[in-house]
């Protein structure tokens, strides 16, 4: 079983070597690697040009769209970006807002006019306690922290269900082109769920089965990072485990 | 004349002048920490742990500009005959240090304003060459941890003994005393280009032969880089890279 695996990456290879332009399969990289040489490329996100060579900065599969050379890390904490979507989980109240933890380098701050509603200063542990998970969109990251909001679809707290992390350099993955993995995921089992971009995941079914399903459906496109055409897949998965 | 002692000259444990101990790499060793790995040469195993980018604390040594690089070096207490007392000591604080300044080169922190990236390297096993093993065990848990990395650094030991330029001393081949005696010469490299970010020497060596010592480390590293990269490699096709 070992040896299909190295010998399918190694025609991988083989298949860039030979310079295909319509080849967009995927290769692991390591820091420091030459992906590509030549004069007719650009370093994209995680590569960078050397003299002739575009090389690899992260660990990562490196992948071709066009010219443009981009590197996907595999592992990683989480990076925030403006306008993701996130899940996090209530800490502090303060007397302007809520101070949220969403599993990065610094907290998230939720200011109390970002509320979709009014919300009485004096009862604000009534429309969010701590402890209560919240789903939130990133509305500016500066040096000093991460500043949210809940004005916007789908944004608010979530009721009932359970959360769980994944690797967050794997949500893409779980959310596929146009969110075709997920909406997959969604309709097999019948489960809401929500992924946030930092890698916490809140699933809510009808009962323990479903949720327990659609969890393992989600670490199954979350273990195979390196595959292709993961849809058709996961829809095998399913029918093998119905 | 050096032809001539260089055949003659037999190594303890049968090695060739140039011949490093078997090496073994591993990566994702420990599933709560962000990137992980372990190195080992023949007998000295290190392992290392990465936590980060994360909060800093105390405030004050943050950088507003970059992440900071915090590495810890530790032997374990069973890891040498004579137990050691745990705890930091001079000797790991030196190297802690070093390592540092090893790693950091190689590293782009600028993306992570006012955090902090934790190595946490452990000597599970001690034959010399534990900080040319922490160093290889930290640059694969680093990679590991997706933190954006120019290159990896590849570390190793070249050493003297009497007259003769050896790579990859044994604790044995440290204490050699006949002759000119033994010198330790641990270096670390970054992995594709000539610069050197460790430069540490334990001993006597003229100055002539330091090229021949670079020599014998640069071709040393390449061994050591396709260690590293195979193991970083296997951890994706062996299970997916699942923590």
């Amino acid at each position: 079983m070992r040896n299909d695996i190295n010998e399918a990456h190694d025609a991988e290879e083989d298949i860039y070597s030979s310079g295909s332009d319509e080849s967009k399969k995927r290769k692991v990289v390591v820091p420091g690697e030459v992906i590509v040489s030549g004069e007719d490329y650009l370093p994209g996100e995680g590569a960078k040009r050397l003299g002739e060579n575009i090389i690899s900065i992260r660990f990562g599969l490196a992948e071709e769209l066009g010219r443009v050379i981009k590197v996907i890390p595999i592992f990683g904490a989480f990076v925030p970006r403006r306008n993701n979507v996130i899940i996090g989980r209530v800490t502090d109240i303060t007397f302007y807002g809520w101070l949220l933890d969403i599993d990065s380098a610094s907290s998230a701050f939720l200011p109390i006019e970002e509320s979709p509603r009014f919300v009485n200063k004096n009862e604000m542990e009534q429309f969010l306690a701590i402890g209560d998970v919240v789903s939130a969109k990133i509305w500016s990251v500066k040096s000093k922290g991460i500043d949210l909001t809940l004005k916007g679809k789908g944004l608010g707290k979530l009721e009932g269900g359970f959360i769980f992390r994944v690797i967050p350099s794997r949500v893409p993955r779980v959310i596929g082109r146009e969110g075709s993995m997920i909406n997959l995921i969604k309709d097999k089992t019948g489960c809401q769920i929500t992924v946030g971009q930092n890698g916490w995941i809140w699933i809510k079914g009808d009962n323990v089965d479903a949720e327990i399903k659609a969890r393992k459906a989600i670490e199954f496109v979350t273990d195979k990072v390196h595959i292709e055409g993961l849809t058709d897949k996961v829809e095998k998965w399913f029918e093998e485990n119905k | 004349m050096a032809k001539e002692k260089e055949s003659s000259f037999k190594r303890s444990d049968g090695r060739k002048l140039n011949e490093m101990r078997p090496m073994i790499a591993k990566v994702g060793i420990i599933p709560n920490a962000d990137g992980s790995a372990m190195f080992t040469f023949g007998n000295t195993i290190a392992i290392a742990a990465v936590y980060g980018p994360r909060k800093l604390h105390p405030q004050h040594m943050q950088n507003p500009q970059k992440a900071v690089l915090r590495c810890n070096y530790d032997l374990l207490s069973f890891s040498v005959s004579d137990r050691k007392k745990p705890g930091p000591s001079r000797r790991s604080q030196e190297i802690s240090k070093v390592t540092e300044w090893a790693l950091s080169p190689a590293l782009d922190l600028n993306s992570f304003p006012n955090t902090v990236v934790d190595v946490q390297i452990y000597i599970l096993q001690a034959d010399a060459g534990t900080r040319t093993a922490g160093i290889n065990a930290a640059s694969l848990a680093l990679a590991h941890a997706g933190i954006p990395m120019r290159d990896l650094i590849c570390s190793v030991a070249v050493g003297k003994l009497d007259k003769n330029l050896v790579v990859d001393l044994t604790k044995e081949e440290e204490d050699f005393e006949e002759g000119e005696g033994a010198t330790d010469f641990a270096m670390a490299k970054i992995a594709n280009s000539d610069e050197f970010t460790l430069m540490q020497l334990d001993g006597k060596i003229q100055p002539e032969v330091i090229n021949e010592v670079t020599k014998l480390a640069t071709e040393a590293c390449k061994q050591i880089y396709e260690v590293q990269k195979k193991a970083l490699k296997d951890v994706v096709e062996s299970n997916g890279g699942k923590k």
